[in-house]
């Protein structure tokens, strides 16, 4: 028989060695970068144009995530119904996000039809029209999304959150309202589009099975257009954070539950500390197995999940907490969070919760190396934030060696509540 | 058209790589398939039961998934599950539909053991703490709160399955149908219900990723193959009858816009028909070349939203479309709109070219799926549920041999006015503009 009480034997995930599988890099004619990683069984590829096109460069409010959007929705060549099809046709989704810095136009496909797809990419990246008539459905829809989201608790103390943190005039901070959506025109989207598409900065990622001529392809394609390799300069917005640290807003009359949220401003990546607060981090809030969840979900029941996180800003960013819990114990959650900051600071981690954070953390990473997008995603992370090429090995050995005493340093320096916004929206 | 089938057949072959596993079947009827992926450090075990929330008794509805938030809670030799997880470097999770439960948890695979140790324990036995129920009562009462309540439109599914469903259990969520059946569980429940459903011949144990089958098969012996086999739970659920006659609904509630939603019965999972009326909804919606979108969001600008899809559950499911309207929009003309595209279906029927790219998205969405081996075991064990493994190798085949005739002949069959279920849900803050 054997004995269930007893663990079976385990390697300890931090004694793994862990590779993040180099890039490959080239340029095309006019010094575009082209980052791409070949992997994975499955003959899929996945090509993101990311232009230094976000909000932190736009002069009107709503004008970068506008312009990014309608880039599908006409050229003079095709309408946004023949733009769609042509991708849709062969099963290929083109998508377009816009952040706070960057603006990416994104292509997943079976990789054997590559070569029918980067043409319209081209169109739109060269010969976007922003027909009038597509903005005017582009205001109304979003005006009417954003009807809907004003309505949930969490829209809106994700808003104001960080609104209080970097200011409203940050990008970082800024929300949209709906005069901002009127305001939008045309022919200011296509100055937009001129500045920061057509004569803008851009990088390209490749990854998946990648087709032996996709240079030649990328070249034909892209490398002769007016756009140029960015030059890692930055606007410099300066946030402005609010002066009050407690709010309680009523959204619904009728919530049975509060969007409670703390944040305290954070510096970069690039700050020594920050290695070592990201596995701080985890210990209070960052996993299933976390101080926060351990506490407020499984053994208070007070909410259906609690996360503690650092925003992935590139600039500077901020420390969040974030929870809905239930309307009549909301304060108590708040109570405990602070409860377990004062832990953090006031007594040492166990070596067995150390080790568990540790292991956890290394086997998690070890998940994500596995397969190109997971192994791209890490890699465009280190270059978006222009980070050393040891970014990686640096993290992975700081998690493996940060010890406690460090760890309850940081907490006294951090994870103090006089520096957290506090806020609930019923 | 044999020639066309059989070249996109070859070409399917050559493009999607076969899916291969090992079964096995343990005396106590626990079913195991090893799927070897030696380009992954990691191991994932995944564990099906055969139970949802159809299983349920009407008057204790969202049991199934409060279950298994117990699961969790302690084990009869292991007093907390997710500690030993990872601290060998694991994760996991879990979810409830309507149909099952699926536990998942993904680990460094020369840690694979304590997956065994772990899941074959709490198949053996839960510890039945009464503290686990009393906070996980809560904990699902306030999930149940922050999706289905304290949301605009976060009662929808609960009304529209109450309308559309008259019979079949699937007339209720998986969270439940009201807070009150979760506050009232009780540890009698829990106990029954584990005892009732949780057996091995009720499981699927999948292994994949950096293993060897040998290995795998000593492992489930050494862990599982003492677990008494426990009574064959046999499902006897009551049939939904063919609806007669069109349902209509109409709901005000304190939400920004109105929003329409209409549901047609179609198929069980493992009928053959299941693919053609999958296709259907592809055509109808799912991006910006597709028909409602283009012509009742971009041409006619009723909508600001819609979709048709449908939930893929594995007794008789339903399409639906789901829209949000333009403010200002007379619900009934948008009603209208949608129905001369259902007409425009039944009556013309889709051309060669919208055939053959839903079929290509269908295509590029299985290989997308395929990358990761977390999905390719949660699919291996999903398709062994309906019947065997071996679907998964097949399934697109199965989509590639649909025929416009076909599309044509079950549209004027599902999107027949008697099989429709119509609800308005009406904004009644009528300050806004």
């Amino acid at each position: 028989m054997i004995d269930r009480k007893i663990a079976p034997p385990i390697k300890d995930a931090i004694d793994y060695t862990l590779e993040l599988k180099p890039y490959e890099l080239y340029s095309l004619d006019n010094n575009i970068p082209v980052y791409t990683i070949h992997a994975g069984a499955q003959e899929v590829i996945q090509l993101e144009f990311v232009f230094f096109a976000g909000n932190c460069y736009e002069q009107q409010k709503g004008i970068a995530a506008a312009t990014n959007f309608l880039l599908k929705n006409g050229t003079t060549k095709h309408n946004a119904f023949e733009l769609n099809e042509s991708f849709e046709y062969y099963g290929a989704y083109c998508n377009r996000s816009c952040y706070n810095e960057t603006a990416v136009i994104s292509l997943h496909t079976l990789t054997r039809h590559i070569e029918k797809l980067l043409p319209v990419i081209q169109e739109m990246l060269t010969d976007a029209t922003f027909p009038e008539d597509e903005l005017d459905t582009y205001k109304q829809n979003s005006k009417q999304r954003l009807k809907v989201n004003l309505q949930k608790a969490e829209f809106v103390a994700g808003r104001l959150i960080d609104s209080y943190v970097y200011g409203e005039q940050h990008p970082y901070g800024t929300y949209t309202i709906p005069e901002n959506l009127d305001n939008l025109t045309v022919e200011n989207i296509r100055n937009f589009y001129r500045k920061y598409y057509l004569n803008g900065q851009c990088i390209i990622f490749a990854a998946g099975n990648i087709p032996a001529n996709l240079k030649q392809l990328l070249n034909a394609m892209f490398g002769k257009l007016a756009v140029s390799k960015p030059t890692n300069s930055l606007p410099n917005n300066k946030t402005s954070p609010a002066k009050e640290r407690i709010y309680r807003v009523e959204n619904d009359p009728a919530a049975v539950q509060g969007a409670i949220r703390l944040a305290t401003p954070f510096p970069n990546r690039h700050h020594p500390d920050f290695k070592k607060v990201v596995v701080l981090n985890n210990v209070f809030g960052g996993f299933f197995g976390s101080r926060l969840m351990s506490n407020i979900r499984e053994d208070k029941g007070y909410t259906y999940g609690i996360h503690s996180y650092i925003q992935n800003h590139i600039q500077q960013t901020g420390w969040f907490i974030s929870t809905e819990a239930g309307k009549d114990v909301s304060e108590a959650a708040i109570r405990e969070i602070y409860k377990e900051m004062q832990r953090l600071r006031d007594e040492k981690i166990t070596d067995d919760e150390l080790l568990l954070v540790r292991n956890y953390m290394i086997g998690g990473i070890l998940g994500e190396l596995n397969g190109p997008f997971q192994i791209m995603a890490k890699w465009k992370n280190i270059i978006l934030n222009n980070l050393d090429a040891n970014y990686f090995y640096d993290s992975v050995n700081e998690i493996k060696t940060v010890t406690a005493d460090e760890l309850q340093a940081l907490a006294n320096k951090y994870l103090q509540p006089e520096k957290f916004y506090e806020l609930v929206v019923y | 058209m044999p020639t066309e089938a059989s070249a996109q057949l070859k070409a399917f072959s050559y493009l999607c790589p076969m899916i291969k596993f090992e079964k096995f079947t343990l005396n106590n009827g626990l079913r195991v398939l090893v799927h070897e992926d030696k380009s992954t450090p990691m191991a994932v075990v995944n564990v099906l039961y055969d139970v949802g929330a159809r299983d349920e008794h009407p008057e204790k509805t969202g049991f199934a998934h409060l279950f298994e938030h117990l699961m969790f809670g302690g084990s009869k030799n292991i007093p907390v599950y997710d500690e030993p997880l990872q601290v060998a470097g694991g994760e996991n999770n879990a979810y409830t539909t309507n149909d099952l439960t699926n536990y998942y948890c993904q680990l460094p695979a020369e840690n694979i053991e304590t997956a065994f140790w772990l899941e074959s324990d709490r198949m053996l036995s839960l510890a039945f703490s009464k503290k686990s129920l009393e906070v996980q009562r809560k904990v699902v009462s306030e999930e149940f709160k922050e999706h289905y309540i304290n949301k605009p439109y976060g009662d929808v599914w609960h009304k529209l399955r109450a309308l559309v469903y008259t019979t079949h259990p699937y007339k209720w969520m998986t969270i439940g149908a009201s807070l009150k059946h979760i506050e009232d569980a009780e540890l009698q429940d829990v106990k029954d219900f584990f005892f009732k459903h949780y057996t091995p011949s009720n499981a699927i144990l999948v292994v994949a990723g950096n293993v060897e089958t040998a290995n795998i098969k000593l492992l489930a012996e050494k862990w599982f193959g003492s677990i008494p086999a426990g009574e064959k739970y046999n499902r006897n659920l009551p049939e939904e009858p063919k609806q007669t006659a069109p349902r209509f609904a109409e709901v005000k509630a304190n939400v920004p816009l109105d929003a329409l939603y209409k549901a047609w019965h179609i198929y069980p999972r493992t009928d053959p028909r299941y693919y053609i009326a999958d296709l259907i909804t592809d055509i109808m919606s799912g991006g910006g070349s597709s028909r409602l979108f283009q012509s009742l969001v971009k041409e006619k600008k009723l909508f600001s939203s819609i979709d048709c899809y449908h939930l893929g559950s594995t007794d008789a499911g339903i399409i639906t479309i789901d829209g949000k309207l333009v403010k200002g929009v007379d619900i009934r003309e948008a009603d209208k709109a949608v129905e001369a595209e259902i007409i425009k279906l039944k009556r013309d029927g889709i051309s060669a070219a919208e055939l053959e790219k839903v079929k290509n998205k269908t295509e590029s969405a299985m290989a997308f799926e395929d990358m990761s081996v977390m999905n390719r075991a949660q699919s291996i064990a999903m398709y062994e549920l309906l019947g065997d493994a071996d679907l998964i190798n097949s399934e697109l085949s199965k989509y590639q041999s649909v025929t416009a005739e076909q599309i044509l002949e079950e549209a004027r069959i599902i999107f027949d006015e008697n099989n429709c279920s119509t609800m308005y849900y009406l904004s009644d803050n009528s300050q806004q503009n």
